[in-house]
């Protein structure tokens, strides 16, 4: 099952994620954020807008590979990889 | 007698409470998140603060224990279908005699949550939310579920019904400069002025469009900007493209409003049927964003002028509060207690508000000060401060 790691700013709003290692089912980046989501409600909302694309400040990478479809969140996370999860460096 | 202000700060909201006649800020809550608005409920006493969140996107954050704790309510969203004309900030290139080109589409996505209201004391949980794009929400639960109020959003001045399909009518709805830092133009409905005499009746203020009222609970609405002037526009007494920076009206004369922006400081005695300009330039009483009006006397209002738009500052590095008990026949400014050398404040359109005889603005520059008689004499709460973005007594 691949892993989920994320910035730490997020464990502020989600504790429950913290000190754990976080492994969902393979699927689409999609399939896998709502796992998470399903870890902890509401986690979505922080990375995603209410059309379910990834928020403008926010990165994600499978292994070392950035995310390019930030709006359908189609790209693969096959099974021994890890999703990251990150802040953009978008501001100053 | 007010007994707590809440600041929205970009650093977090900041409570003052009156303890043996002194105000005292508690820690600062929601560290370190900007907070564009923050506000008690006086049915109920719950807070509430709209986190403004860089990279997690607005968040409603609710307090029912008088800030002690908070708890997120992640509910106001668009719904399917909710879409706009997409606006753009003329570039350099933009040619005006261009043929005009079919509307673009963008779902609908909030960016910003800008204001917040109350129903009236009859209205148990009714809540209303301003946001950037544009969009005016309503819960009648307290805040557990929120739902587009969608006469507005479908307007004809917005363009008609885009649920629907095409749009029918022109856009004339303009961007509020307040949205590029979310990388978009779109306006913002930043002024939710509900009438407590009558739950069907109230307004909104958008930038850049204007005012709209309903009478009906908001299953119609109207625009409400005869008499606006709009200095800056090849036509100044257009319908639309107004940029109010903040309206509000007199809570026990609701037929009074009030509004100042870059053209002037505007009244209406008659609901906003007609307004009136009843700026005073000579006496720095002109340009400027927030404005407060007192609950009993609707011809009683406070401003905190700034320069100018072109440079949105103190008037000449001082500190000043002007108010008028005529209906804006008249001002007189008061300077006790305000820095009157080296200042560069200014107050933004939420961050001045007033309790009885009590005043308080932020700027900013991080300065709170308060008055507790009408606005004469000030005190200064703190100087260092976040930049404050909204100051409402509790």
């Amino acid at each position: 099952m691949p892993t989920v790691e994320m910035t730490r700013h997020l464990y502020r709003f989600f504790p429950a994620l913290e000190n754990r290692t976080i492994r969902v089912p393979a699927g689409s980046v999609a399939e896998v954020l709502r796992a998470v989501d399903a870890l902890a409600p509401g986690f979505s909302d922080y990375v995603l807008d209410e059309r379910g694309a990834l928020r403008r400040h926010v990165n994600l990478s499978v292994n070392d590979t950035v995310v390019i479809d930030r709006k359908n969140l189609s790209d693969r996370v096959p099974e021994d990889a890890t999703l990251f999860i990150f802040q953009a460096l978008s501001g100053g | 007698m007010s007994n707590m202000i809440l600041l929205g700060t970009r650093k977090g909201t900041v409570i003052f409470d009156r303890s043996n006649s002194a105000w005292m800020p508690r820690p600062i809550g929601h560290a370190g998140i900007p907070v564009c608005y923050a506000a008690r409920d006086p049915r109920n006493g719950t807070l509430w603060a709209s986190l403004d969140h860089g990279h997690w996107g607005p968040k409603l954050s609710r307090s029912r224990d008088g800030g002690a704790t908070w708890e997120d309510v992640l509910s106001l969203k668009y719904p399917e279908g909710a879409r706009h004309i997409v606006q753009y900030l003329p570039t350099p290139d933009f040619d005006p005699a261009a043929p005009v080109g079919q509307p673009e589409y963008k779902d609908a996505t909030v960016f910003k949550i800008w204001n917040l209201a109350f129903g009236t004391a009859g209205q148990a949980g009714r809540l209303y939310a301003g946001t950037i794009p544009g969009g005016l929400f309503v819960s009648n639960d307290g805040g557990d579920t929120w739902e587009l109020n969608r006469p507005l959003w479908n307007h004809e001045s917005r363009g008609g019904d885009l649920f629907a399909g095409e749009a029918t009518s022109e856009n004339r709805w303009g961007g509020t400069p307040a949205s590029i830092d979310y990388g978009v133009f779109e306006p913002g409905i930043h002024s939710i002025v509900v009438d407590p005499s009558d739950p069907l009746h109230m307004h909104v203020a958008v930038s850049s469009a204007g005012v709209l009222e309903t009478t009906d609970g908001g299953l119609s609405w109207t625009g409400r900007n005869r008499g606006m002037l709009n200095d800056y526009m090849p036509n100044p007494e257009s319908e639309w493209g107004h940029d109010p920076h903040c309206v509000t009206a007199c809570p026990g004369q609701p037929e009074h409003l009030w509004q100042q922006n870059h053209c002037g400081v505007f009244y209406s005695s008659d609901g906003a049927l007609q307004w009136n300009k009843v700026s005073m330039p000579d006496a720095g009483v002109h340009f400027g964003f927030p404005i407060a009006v007192d609950a009993q006397d609707g011809r009683t209002a406070w401003v905190v002028p700034a320069r100018a738009d072109m440079a949105r500052m103190a008037i000449g590095g001082g500190l000043f509060v002007a108010r008028t008990m005529d209906g804006g026949a008249s001002w007189q400014s008061f300077h006790t207690g305000l820095p009157q050398e080296n200042a560069y404040d200014i107050v933004l359109r939420h961050g001045l508000d007033v309790s009885g005889d009590s005043l308080c603005f932020g700027s900013t520059t991080g300065n709170v000060y308060l008055s507790e008689d009408r606005g004469e004499t000030w005190q200064c709460l703190g100087q260092n401060f976040p930049p404050v973005y909204s100051v409402r007594f509790g």
